[in-house]
């Protein structure tokens, strides 16, 4: 059977609610909602689909499109293949968990904008032009296209902070745009030169001639890409220096939008740097290992030591995106099997993790008007049952052995101990910082004090239970039987480490 | 000559040339006749429909092989077709805009010149595509620059329109005079005003010295030129002009005028100095040795183009900015001059044109609503219209160069060009990206105003003037047609100018 209309059908699926949308009077508040959350389902179900079709070991390969599309220059006489950029769409191990992510959180954020106030209409258009976006970066094949799909989502995004957030959105509106902005324009360069070096930007084709002795690209521009990589998607990661924007778009977003930007933004970072950077220069990937390795500590602790300090919330969880970060550039620093797996893992388990605390954090803020850690203390009195979820969450992110994080952490590690056992060591600390600053935070909030009386405040109720299930079940789920996420990924590691040379 | 010689030349492939100039003078003969009370617009829908026929008229030439007539002054070639068909859309949108615009104090009394004095700067631009002679080329930039200079002023009872068309033609003339006094070397050099035969005698030449004097002239012109292009530093006219006129003027003088400026530095500067040697024949033309140059400029041009837009409060200024600064971006292709060079800047152009004119056309419209032309005037228009506001984020968008527009696959291209070649030009190109992300700044300020700011008055649009309905139409949809299909463009090149590989011969 032909399988490959499902990928075009998957990443444009959500383009449906968007006309649909688009016919309806744009005061229907309710039915505008339900609308934007069925949109987000034919994506999901699309993609559970491929799950399954790799469980019933099939090839994923069989979902590979590719059509002609733009060609560049048009020189005649060039061989056929070049200059050309196709519309290509695929997936593989890796790509198809990310895209599962993607559309299991596009969902639950559609479920999650029940919190939002005013011009549903525009909201969910964007909304859905935002996950159109997301869905693509993680199935392009080749670099042009990616660079559309990235920078579609970086337009929808601009809007949403800037329209729905809170009091200062147009400023983190601004510098979001401005630093994703400078991000991707570093990224567009490395693509052109790459594109104009080679005559192709299809990335399989790209690795084979990188990897090539033969061809004639000089160590010191690959090293001189790569690096121009790290800070393309060491802003959106983001790395340390990096980091100032994120901080903002999580205080001032609303919580819809911080669920997808911290679960699958932040995670494009990291995605392009394993296929792109690992992928395409592997031996200047290694020589930037240790100063990978550092600036994945530095960001670990930078970012725990802040988030201890932190009496909001948001900022705490930002902190915590930040840190946690770090542990992806360390397991991919370690550069050996389990590193590269635990960062994966992170990626994944951070994506689930972090929709779930924010989402609480909506819900908190839809009844208190407060993200302060000091308003919010003992809120297991009036919400027992989402001071309950909340816990989970902390712990999940603390890295509870039973639950996702702790098994990325672990894996993570563990490959770096085995490579640089110093630069590990000193990462460890900030594990342990990690459980001081969510269980202060965590633990204020449920137990603290209470500054205000939350009698007659709602616990969750009716669908708002619907993401905060799903999302505990599944970083259980990855927790107790990891393999649901390593044996997809067994195809993926074995080609990056034969890559490596390893 | 004699009548014989006259009436041997193929004068069929002036037909787009002779429909402008017959109608432009129909124009003038019936705004004559016509009784003062009548409504003058009719004479701009006379105007769009004769670019019709002549853009008719041209495809109907677009297999011919190429020709020249009037001893190699006018010859019509692939690059002659391709940046007339430009020209002539360019000219048909505005002339959409200018039956669309109101002005405060009524053009009643002078109506009939605000119509065909756009066809006789379009003759201007069409007859510079075509030239292959010094002497025609400059005839056809006069034709332009004055047809222009009157448009700036024609809102002659306006202090602001006074001023602007003041200062075009001051800084026009200066500039229109060191351009000749550079070609007078050329022909003081070569003893002829041919562009073929003086690349001929340019191959040969073996002075070094000659080569000094040649790099004067080739200064001097692009100097010259600079003006029209409005290339840093010698755009300090354009904000004002563009404040001053009318905004169908200003649209005119933004795409048409822009474009015609690019067709005759491409002209000039590829014929002759692309291929005059340095020393000795089979040496580096002087053009490559002078890339530097055109380096700093096509610098300088993005940087203080998209710079200094930052700060404009205006919006028809911030737009002179943003126009100054895509010419940068173009002069960067010239910098490099890939060897798809013709395309590169062809398809920019085009896009532009598309980008640009529909901006103009929601300009004219909030223009016309508000009464003044502040930034701020775009705040609430999501409420207001959600339509218009939608429709200019789209034109933002491509003006900004995201993926998806034509704007987008037009900076690729120059990019392409930019990286390949033995010399890839890093810095240049790493230029033009910085700066494109400082233009997210002023196109996403106005973005802010559009979708995020309350409006200071909540009145609706209401009939929207036809002419500005289609002029939006067709360009928000070329604007995503060409950014998604761009094959479209090339596809179109491809089959019917052969590479532009006439260009030369």
């Amino acid at each position: 059977m032909d399988l490959s209309f499902v990928l075009s059908i998957l990443v444009f699926s959500p383009l449906l609610g968007i006309i649909v949308l688009a016919f309806m009077p744009k005061t229907e508040e309710k039915s505008i909602k339900i609308v934007g959350f069925l949109a987000t389902l034919p994506a999901l179900i699309a993609s559970v689909g491929l799950y399954l079709h790799y469980l019933w070991g099939k090839d994923l390969s069989d979902f590979d499109v590719a059509k002609e599309w733009i060609t560049f220059g048009g020189l005649q006489g060039t061989e056929a293949g070049y200059w050309a950029v196709n519309y290509e769409l695929g997936v593989s191990g890796l790509t198809m968990l990310l895209v599962v992510l993607t559309a299991v959180v596009a969902t639950l954020a559609a479920i999650a904008s029940i919190y939002i106030k005013k011009e549903w209409k525009g909201y969910f258009m964007l909304f859905l032009l935002l996950e159109i976006g997301m869905l693509g970066v993680f199935t392009a094949e080749n670099l042009i296209l990616f660079f559309l799909f990235f920078e579609i989502t970086l337009i929808p995004t601009f809007f949403l902070i800037g329209k729905w957030g809170y009091f200062e959105k147009e400023k983190a509106a601004y510098s979001f745009l401005i630093y994703n902005g400078l991000g991707s324009a570093v990224l567009l360069i490395v693509i052109m030169i790459l594109f104009a070096k080679t005559g192709t930007t299809n990335i399989e084709m790209l690795t084979g001639i990188m990897n090539d002795p033969n061809v004639p690209i000089s160590g010191d521009l690959k090293l001189g890409l790569l690096i121009a990589l790290l800070v393309a998607f060491g802003v959106k990661l983001p790395i340390f220096p990096l980091h100032n924007w994120m901080l903002r778009v999580h205080v001032q977003a609303p919580p819809s939008i911080v669920m997808i930007h911290s679960g699958i933004l932040l995670k494009i970072g990291a995605y392009g740097l394993i296929r792109f950077g690992m992928g395409i220069f592997p031996e200047q990937f290694e020589t930037l290992a240790v100063l990978l390795a550092i600036l994945g500590v530095v960001n670990l602790l930078y970012g725990a030591f802040l988030a201890f300090i932190q009496t909001d919330f948001k900022m705490v969880l930002a902190y915590s995106s930040i840190s946690h970060m770090g542990i992806v550039l360390i397991g991919l620093a370690a550069m050996n099997e389990a590193g590269v797996q635990g960062a994966i893992f992170q990626v994944v388990s951070h994506g689930l993790i972090s929709a779930l605390l924010f989402f609480l954090v909506g819900a908190f803020y839809e009844r208190t008007d407060t993200s302060l850690l000091e308003n919010l203390g003992g809120m297991a009195k009036g919400m027992p049952i989402a001071s309950g979820f909340l816990l989970a969450g902390g712990l999940a992110s603390l890295g509870l052995p039973g639950m996702s994080g702790f098994v990325s952490e672990f894996m993570a590690f563990l490959g770096l101990f085995e490579e640089m056992p110093w630069i590990a060591a000193v990462g460890c600390i900030g594990i342990i910082m990690t459980a001081v600053y969510l269980l202060r935070a965590v633990l204020g909030i449920t137990y603290g004090q209470a500054h205000r009386d939350f009698t007659g405040v709602l616990d969750l109720k009716g669908v708002e239970f619907v993401p905060v299930l799903v999302l505990v079940a599944l970083i259980v789920l990855i927790g107790v039987v990891p393999s649901v996420l390593s044996s997809p990924l067994q195809a993926t590691l074995e080609t990056i480490m034969l890559g490596l040379g390893g | 000559m004699s009548l014989e010689e006259l009436t041997s030349y193929n004068w069929g492939i002036m037909t787009p040339e002779f429909i402008i100039v017959g109608v432009a003078a129909l124009i003038t003969i019936l705004d004559l006749f016509m009784p003062k009370k009548q409504d003058r617009r009719i004479l701009g829908w006379i105007g769009i429909a004769a670019i019709f026929a002549a853009m008719v008229s041209l495809a109907g030439m677009l297999g011919a092989a190429p020709d020249s007539i009037l001893e190699d002054t006018f010859r019509l070639d692939s690059f002659g077709k391709a940046f007339k068909f430009l020209l002539l859309a360019g000219a048909a949108l505005v002339l959409f805009l200018a039956v669309s615009y109101k002005a405060d104090e009524g053009l009643e009394e002078y109506r009939g010149e605000f119509y065909y004095l756009f066809l006789t700067g379009l003759l201007g631009g069409m007859i510079m595509t075509s030239s292959g002679d010094l002497i025609t080329l400059f005839i056809g930039l006069e034709l332009l620059s004055i047809s222009s200079y009157i448009l700036a002023g024609i809102r002659k009872n306006n202090l602001q329109s006074n001023e602007s068309a003041m200062k075009y033609v001051i800084n026009g003339s200066i500039a229109t005079a060191i351009t000749l006094f550079g070609m007078s070397y050329v022909y003081g050099l070569t003893g002829s005003t041919n562009l073929l035969a003086i690349a001929r005698t340019l191959q040969a030449l073996a002075d070094a010295q000659h080569a000094y004097l040649l790099g004067l002239a080739f200064i001097m012109i692009f100097v010259g030129l600079g003006f029209k292009l409005a290339a840093a530093p010698f755009h300090m006219w354009a904000p004002d002009v563009y404040q001053g006129a009318p905004t169908p003027v200003t649209a005119f003088l933004s795409v048409v005028s822009k474009t015609a400026g690019f067709v005759i530095v491409a002209r000039i500067m590829i014929s002759i100095f692309g291929v005059a040697a340095t020393e000795g024949p089979g040496s580096i033309p002087i053009l490559y040795n002078m890339q530097d140059y055109i380096a700093v400029i096509a610098a300088a041009t993005m940087i203080i183009g998209n710079v200094v837009a930052l700060r404009q409060s205006n919006i028809k200024r911030m737009f002179a900015y943003s126009s100054i600064a895509h010419a940068g971006y173009i002069l960067v292709a010239f910098t490099t001059l890939s060897s798809n060079f013709f395309y590169t800047v062809w398809f920019y152009l085009l896009a532009y044109l598309f980008m640009n004119l529909g901006a103009f056309a929601i300009i004219q419209l909030v223009e016309a609503k508000t009464g003044s032309t502040k930034i701020s005037d775009f705040a609430g228009l999501y409420r207001r219209s959600p339509v218009l506001a939608v429709a200019m984020g789209i034109l933002l968008v491509a003006l900004a160069g995201f993926p998806g527009t034509a704007g987008f696959i037009g900076k690729l291209n120059i990019f392409i060009g930019a990286f390949m070649g033995q010399e890839p030009h890093y810095v240049l190109a790493s230029i033009m990206i910085a700066t494109t992300v400082v233009s997210y700044f002023y196109y996403f300020g106005i973005m802010t105003q559009m979708f995020f700011r309350p409006a200071a008055d909540d009145s609706k649009f209401t009939k929207i003037p036809v002419g500005i309905v289609v002029v939006l139409i067709v360009t928000v949809a070329a604007s995503i047609l060409f950014g998604v299909f761009p094959d479209i463009a090339i596809d179109f090149v491809n089959e019917n100018f052969n590479h532009f590989s006439d260009f030369l011969q």
